[in-house]
């Protein structure tokens, strides 16, 4: 018993984290209609940034305290993906807009490739570790109810409680600011929203900026955990079933997709793994996403697609 | 002046409906074939055919599949890569398993179990749609991977999980030069070639576009969307499958799942939308496109950098070879979001008027 609760707090630990990523995916889904297939090279972008910026940033200004020298790199990384959606925007997507979701996902794909090239020409491909002083030991909970206590790694709790806080900031952003007022206009109706004064372009460079600081979250939660290394890209593969499951429209899809996603890969990787050879966590992610489509196509929570001549 | 139908009557039927109306195109396509069966081989060295031009014809091949079921049927998949990876291992397990198997039937058994594969994934496309599709087809590709990876009987139980062929011999001519594996993998893409140009115009390819352009309408007009789903998806894989068998038995000759991988299924799709969805021309000029760029950017880098003194280091070079090959694609999309194809067609429209164009 306390083992399959291990195994169910583990799986939601990991899923909070597709969910972040999902939620970047999300984001731009519901502003711009692109399928963002570049949101694993915008993680792993914004973890090269930050790593190389908190190691940089001490040593320039001669910095002592470690906190704030992750802090100032952490600002920096979030402009740089504010300069980076700005210049998506202006220079890819502002190009594309009418044209089919193939071709603009095909477009993020250029941008992926892009991505990969440019970050590891500007911070180099080594192997980078992003110390944000997060406490890496395990500790023991319920020990009084089960014999043993259940083990969970306090970096867990601490970064699944990062990605909640950010998730409830997102959507506080969204329900009470203007600007998330307007994002959810253009979400709903392009044109009702350029109607009545909301400049799309603006919205664009906010969305792909909030899907950039979510891949920076996701980027130093991972890279924290497992280094910043090419690998992180495949972090959105993973996600992309946590999205097509909750519905691509839905922010609260994204995030309970994820726990699903997290939840189900864990658990069939421990109880069903063994039986034909381990490895499956990646394909049973998707194999629950189709399965899942077959019965309700637009996912969890996505709008129910019409279909009219 | 040259490119002209006036003065081609035709007189009956089946000159009406010949694959090629216009007696140029015909002339210009045999010529073409003529010259790449015979001139080819005479002007060409070893390296060429190796790095550019069996990749160029095997993924041409892929792409034709590929662009069935997306540029005809509008069924975005990004599980192509598995398509091949089926193919090339049914045709890997049919060839060692079977003594004295003929080479072309182990292929086409492989194309075979690829249309099975993609049968069953094609299924979710009945009920879901676009870019939902098109990430439910990833699970085709990570269970594929998966697999080949895991299970060891797909494989033969080699420890390496590698997998090789060698003797490649159909009725007593051996492959194993360039120049063979060239002018094999030439006649398999001329058939499947012609066979897909002639299947697109037939009654099912007018099917599948009916459904790409609009399936409830499609349907409303009496066209089965299941039957034209999924025969879709079972052509496409078909020859997705063979050029998978072909890729793994002439290009490579061992190989393991990574040669599958989801990057070839997004290269595939490259091809395919920087070459012109709906267009089996456009599937060659995508393949020339994504096969040579690679390769001239890897030599025109280092000499670009000795030009301007500065010396590129290898790792350098292959990430602005990504860099570069991103922007291009981006770029690409933004000026021509049809692709070579419609490049190709408007050029044809010129040269018809040309030189008089009022």
């Amino acid at each position: 018993m306390a083992f399959f609760i291990e195994t169910l707090l583990g799986g939601l630990m990991a899923g909070m984290l597709y969910s972040l990523v999902a939620l970047g995916f999300v984001l731009i889904f519901k502003a711009s209609g692109v399928f963002n297939f570049a949101q694993g090279a915008m993680v792993l972008f914004a973890a090269l940034a930050m790593a190389r910026f908190s190691a940089w940033v001490p040593e320039l200004l001669g910095l002592e305290s470690k906190f704030l020298g992750n802090l100032i790199a952490f600002v920096l990384a979030g402009a740089v993906m504010f300069v980076l959606a700005w210049l998506i925007e202006r220079l890819v997507l502002r190009h594309l807009v009418n044209q089919e979701g193939v071709t603009l996902l095909m477009a993020t794909l250029g941008i992926t490739y892009f991505l990969d090239g440019l970050g590891q020409t500007i911070f180099g491909s080594n192997i980078y570790q992003i110390d944000v002083g997060m406490p890496k030991d395990p500790v023991f909970l319920f020990e009084n109810v089960f014999q043993g206590g259940v083990l969970v790694s306090l970096e867990d709790v601490y970064a699944a409680c990062v990605a909640a806080l950010l998730v409830a900031a997102l959507s506080l952003f969204f329900q009470k600011t203007s600007t998330g007022r307007a994002l959810r206009a253009v979400a709903d109706d392009h044109q009702a929203a350029q109607s009545i004064g909301i400049k799309l372009s603006r919205i664009w460079v906010i969305v792909w900026f909030v899907a950039g600081i979510t891949a920076l979250v996701a980027g130093v939660i991972w890279g924290s955990k497992l280094g910043v290394q090419f690998s992180l890209t495949t972090v959105a593969l993973r996600a992309l079933p946590v999205i097509i499951l909750g519905g691509l429209t839905s922010v609260p899809g994204a995030i309970i997709g994820g726990l699903i996603i997290g939840v189900g890969e864990k658990l069939s990787e421990v109880y069903l793994g063994p039986f034909v050879g381990g490895g499956i966590e990646i394909w049973f992610a998707y194999m629950l996403a189709l399965v899942f489509l077959l019965f309700r196509p637009q996912g969890l929570f996505g709008e129910k697609i019409i279909d009219r001549v | 002046m040259f490119y002209r139908e006036n003065g081609q009557f035709k007189t009956s039927y089946s000159a009406d409906q010949q694959i090629f109306p216009i007696a140029q195109d015909r002339w210009m396509i045999l010529a073409l074939i003529a010259f790449a069966f015979v001139g080819v081989p005479l002007l060409v060295d070893e390296y060429m055919f190796r790095a550019i031009l069996i990749p160029f014809l095997i993924l041409s091949l892929a792409a034709i599949g590929v662009n069935v079921l997306v540029g005809y049927c509008g069924q975005i998949s990004l599980g192509s890569g598995a398509f091949m990876a089926v193919g090339a291992y049914a045709a890997y397990n049919t060839q060692i398993r079977i003594e004295g198997m003929p080479l072309i039937v182990s292929l086409l058994t492989g194309g075979f179990f690829a249309t099975l594969v993609g049968i069953v994934f094609g299924v979710p496309s009945l009920r879901v749609k676009g870019l939902y599709l098109a990430v439910t087809t990833l699970a085709a590709q990570f269970f594929c991977d998966w697999a080949f990876l895991r299970i060891g009987w797909f494989t033969n139980n080699t420890a390496s999980g590698s997998v090789s062929v060698s003797n490649l011999h159909i009725l007593g001519w051996t492959i194993n030069t360039p120049v063979d594996k060239y002018l094999f993998c030439l006649g398999f893409l001329v058939v499947f070639a012609l066979l897909a140009k002639n299947l697109v115009r037939s009654a099912i390819g007018r099917e599948w576009m009916a459904i790409r352009d609009m399936d409830v309408a499609a349907a409303v007009i009496g066209i089965r969307p299941m039957y034209a789903k999924l025969s879709a998806f079972a052509v496409s894989s078909f020859i997705i499958g063979v050029a998978g068998g072909l890729w793994g038995f002439v290009h490579l000759g061992s190989w393991e799942p990574a040669a599958f991988s989801i990057d070839r299924s997004f290269q595939l799709l490259f091809i395919v939308i920087i070459g012109g969805m709906g267009s089996i021309m456009g599937s060659f000029f995508g393949a020339a496109f994504i096969v040579v760029l690679p390769i001239f950017l890897n030599q025109f880098l280092p000499w670009a950098g000795s030009l301007v003194g500065v010396d590129i280091s290898t790792a350098a070079v292959s990430h602005t070879e990504f860099m570069i090959f991103g922007a291009l694609i981006v770029w690409f999309l933004i000026v021509e979001p049809h692709g070579l194809a419609r490049l190709w067609s408007i050029g044809k429209q010129k040269l018809r008027l040309w030189p008089f164009p009022h």
